[in-house]
């Protein structure tokens, strides 16, 4: 088998590349942060980049600066400082840490943030609203909520030419009209339909990229890890939508795969199970966290989080650049509809990749500070066991709050998943053939 | 004659047992955990090798359970608790379906095949709601003795129903029923009630197939088997070694690792853990 050493450049080079595009990204917000400029803020769940680029608004991921606080083992001071503000335990940790943030002028473990020049969020979360308003309060900026209409019935999609598909597009298309007339005030600028068509152009190879990526993930063994690499990935798909370096990225990054796929290369030496994670990672422990499913040669094949966490990216969707702004609300209803699906309805998408994936098992990761992901985890795993024989956990920490994260309770469960899974893969072997 | 034993080094305490190749315990032990986990474990395994009359070297294989499982330094590996006592309820109690582990801080649901093997569990979450930890707390606050808890309880004419399942609570609401001057069994009945309510909740997330089987230390607790047999309709499987289904659990696993070196290796044989 090839090893990485092998294959030094290509092999691990979106994992290097999206380090490095993150740091630029940090940079290129402390500089706007430092010179007095202002940013875009906006969520990962319809983020509407396309639009925000077209303006050249730098864009801020409150999201994305939270779960850093967690990843660079910081998140308690950020949490603690909202806390001491009268924000209670029980409510979102990424608020939270952007709470604590704002009141730090911004300044965050990766850089400094700057200040909203605007906030632009959907329905797709309903923490989203009242967390945008707390912005408004403090900086009386103006926020734009974009109400998505989302699946009426589970399983039942409505799709173009469809009446109510119609409908709704429409009054997704009147919202975009809507932002475009704010961005103009907002920026002083005036909107240029043609910088969107290329914003969209980059956005659709971004899109049709990481759908390649997600289904080259099939291969046995696995290309890359859903949980640990696929974090990174979305870092880019989030920040870098509708940008040339996002494009390019996700272009070398289907190279890459394709690559370790024809030569075998896994990432893991000894894959023996093959898993798919439903939820948001727990970011507080976040490499252990997924230390104890490889030490028993687990690896995480796919993942509800790359799915609804991309804002719907992940469907490969393709704007048809000769009707911009109908194609952008086509899509804006398309993905973030489906990232809305992807938390509340993700027991059916799950039951179409078990045999594709070659899935051995299915993590449910309920956080206790976000019920909007994981309300009907325990209802969607209890419609999966019904539906399929995959062996499935149920394992509940947090995102962000390390105080109702237990390693050792964790373990327990983990070790005990895998003794059952390795038992009863023992068994198989040992029954003989039919 | 192969001897193998299990240690489950629990949080409240730790127990050990030893067993032949015909799976027929021949000492076990239990002691208090106190703060060295380590020498619980090594204190444990001495006195069930003093009641066993055997000596060390005559233990072919040992496995740690429970959450000090790591630090049975002396053992040959390691099997998680909820594997474990699964394996045990189903050797003991060969019907068995569900076993219901209630121990000093958590409570776990288990659903298990024929053979023992796992296949669902649910355990309480990162507090000792519903656990034997809550009824410490409330005899403490009765000033009652552990080991009376149960039968007290069951003098019991008019429950009294509690409604903190919290550990921490558990014990202001008990003295405030005390204060409207509740009965102590009126009230210690209304504890065991709502434990046996919240360990049937986990349960149910398991789905209650019978036979059940009740382990742990809690299965001491005359009143808890009552209350727990109430709420789930469905007669407990319960034996004087309850308190050790971990354990030998563990010990069984360790016998099937000693039974599984001796065989030809082109003899096909059932992978254990």
């Amino acid at each position: 088998m090839d090893t990485q050493i092998a294959h030094p450049e290509i092999v691990g080079r979106g994992n290097r590349d999206g380090a490095q595009l993150f740091r630029e990204w940090f940079e290129g917000l402390s500089k706007t942060a430092e010179d007095g400029g202002q940013a875009a803020y906006v969520f990962v769940m319809g983020s509407l980049n396309e639009i925000l680029n077209t303006f050249d608004l730098p864009v801020v991921f409150p999201e994305i600066n939270s779960l850093q606080t967690a990843v660079r083992r910081v998140a308690h001071e950020f949490l603690d400082q909202a806390e001491d503000l009268g924000y209670s335990p029980d409510i979102c940790g990424y608020v939270k840490a952007d709470v604590a943030l704002q009141h730090r002028g911004g300044a965050h473990p990766m850089g400094r943030v700057p200040k909203p020049a605007l906030a632009v969020l959907t329905n797709a979360c309903n923490t989203y609203i009242k967390w945008a308003e707390i912005w408004e309060r403090m900086y009386k900026c103006p926020v734009f909520t974009m109400d998505i209409p989302g699946t009426r019935q589970g399983g039942v999609v409505t799709k173009p030419g469809e009446l109510d598909f119609e409908n709704d597009r429409g009054y997704v298309e009147a919202q975009i009209r809507e932002l475009i007339l704010l961005c103009e005030k907002t920026t002083g600028r005036k909107f240029d339909i043609d910088r969107l068509r290329e914003t969209m152009r980059h956005a659709n190879e971004m899109s049709a990229c990481w759908k390649r990526v997600i289904e080259l993930n099939r291969s046995r063994p696995s290309l890359f890890n859903a949980l640990t690499d696929g974090t990174i990935y979305l870092g880019v798909a989030n920040g870098f939508r509708g940008t040339p370096a996002g494009a390019r990225y996700f272009r070398e990054l289907v190279e890459e795969m394709e690559y370790k796929a024809a030569h075998k290369i896994g990432t893991l030496t000894d894959e023996k199970y093959r898993l798919v994670f439903i939820g948001v990672p727990c970011y507080p422990i976040f490499r252990r966290f997924n230390e104890l499913f490889t030490q028993w040669g687990g690896t995480f094949v796919n993942s509800s989080y790359l799915w609804f966490a991309s804002g719907g990216l992940n469907l490969g969707h393709q704007y048809d650049l000769a009707r911009p702004i109908e194609s952008l609300a086509e899509g804006v209803l398309i993905s973030v509809r489906d990232a809305m699906d992807s938390m509340f309805h993700q027991d059916r998408m799950i039951e179409d990749i078990l045999e594709d994936f070659h899935v051995d098992g299915v993590i449910y990761h309920p956080i206790k500070s976000c019920r909007t992901v994981s309300t009907g985890l325990a209802d969607a795993r209890r419609h999966l066991g019904r539906r399929s024989a995959v062996d499935s956990l149920f394992i509940e920490s947090d995102l962000m709050d390390k105080r109702v994260v237990s390693e050792a309770q964790m373990k327990n469960r983990i070790d005990a998943f895998f003794e059952g899974l390795t038992a009863r893969r023992g068994r198989a072997k040992a029954a003989p053939a039919a | 004659m192969a001897y193998a034993a299990g240690v489950d080094v629990g949080s409240t305490q730790t127990k050990a047992v030893i067993i032949d190749e015909a799976r027929k315990i021949v000492g076990r032990a239990l002691i208090d955990t106190g703060a060295n986990v380590v020498v619980a474990a090594e204190n444990a395994f001495d006195k069930a090798l003093e009641a066993s009359k055997l000596e060390d070297d005559e233990i072919e294989y040992v496995i740690g359970t429970g959450y000090g499982r790591y630090r049975v330094t002396f053992g040959n590996a390691q099997v998680t608790e909820i594997s474990c006592h699964g394996r045990g309820a189903a050797h003991m109690f060969p019907g068995t379906r569900t076993v219901v582990d209630m121990g000093g801080q958590d409570t776990k649901a288990i659903r298990v095949a024929a053979n023992g093997e796992i296949l669902d569990f649910c355990m309480n979450d990162k507090c000792a709601a519903g656990t034997g930890r809550f009824l410490g707390a409330a005899a403490a606050a009765l000033d009652i003795p552990l080991g009376d808890l149960g039968a007290t309880a069951l003098r019991s004419t008019k429950t009294v129903r509690i409604s903190t399942t919290c550990t921490v609570f558990a014990e202001s609401e008990v003295l405030s029923w005390l204060g409207k001057g509740k009965k102590i069994e009126d009230i210690l009945w209304g504890v065991h009630q709502s434990i046996a309510m919240r360990s049937a909740g986990l349960m149910r997330r398991v789905g209650v197939e019978e036979q059940v089987t009740f382990t742990g230390g809690v299965t001491k607790n005359i009143a808890m088997v009552k209350a727990l047999e109430e709420k789930l309709a469905v007669r407990l499987n319960v034996s004087e070694d309850s308190h050790f289904m971990g354990a030998l659990g563990a010990a069984l696993f360790a016998l099937d690792r000693i039974v599984a070196s001796r065989a030809p290796h082109d003899a096909p044989q059932e992978v254990k853990l």
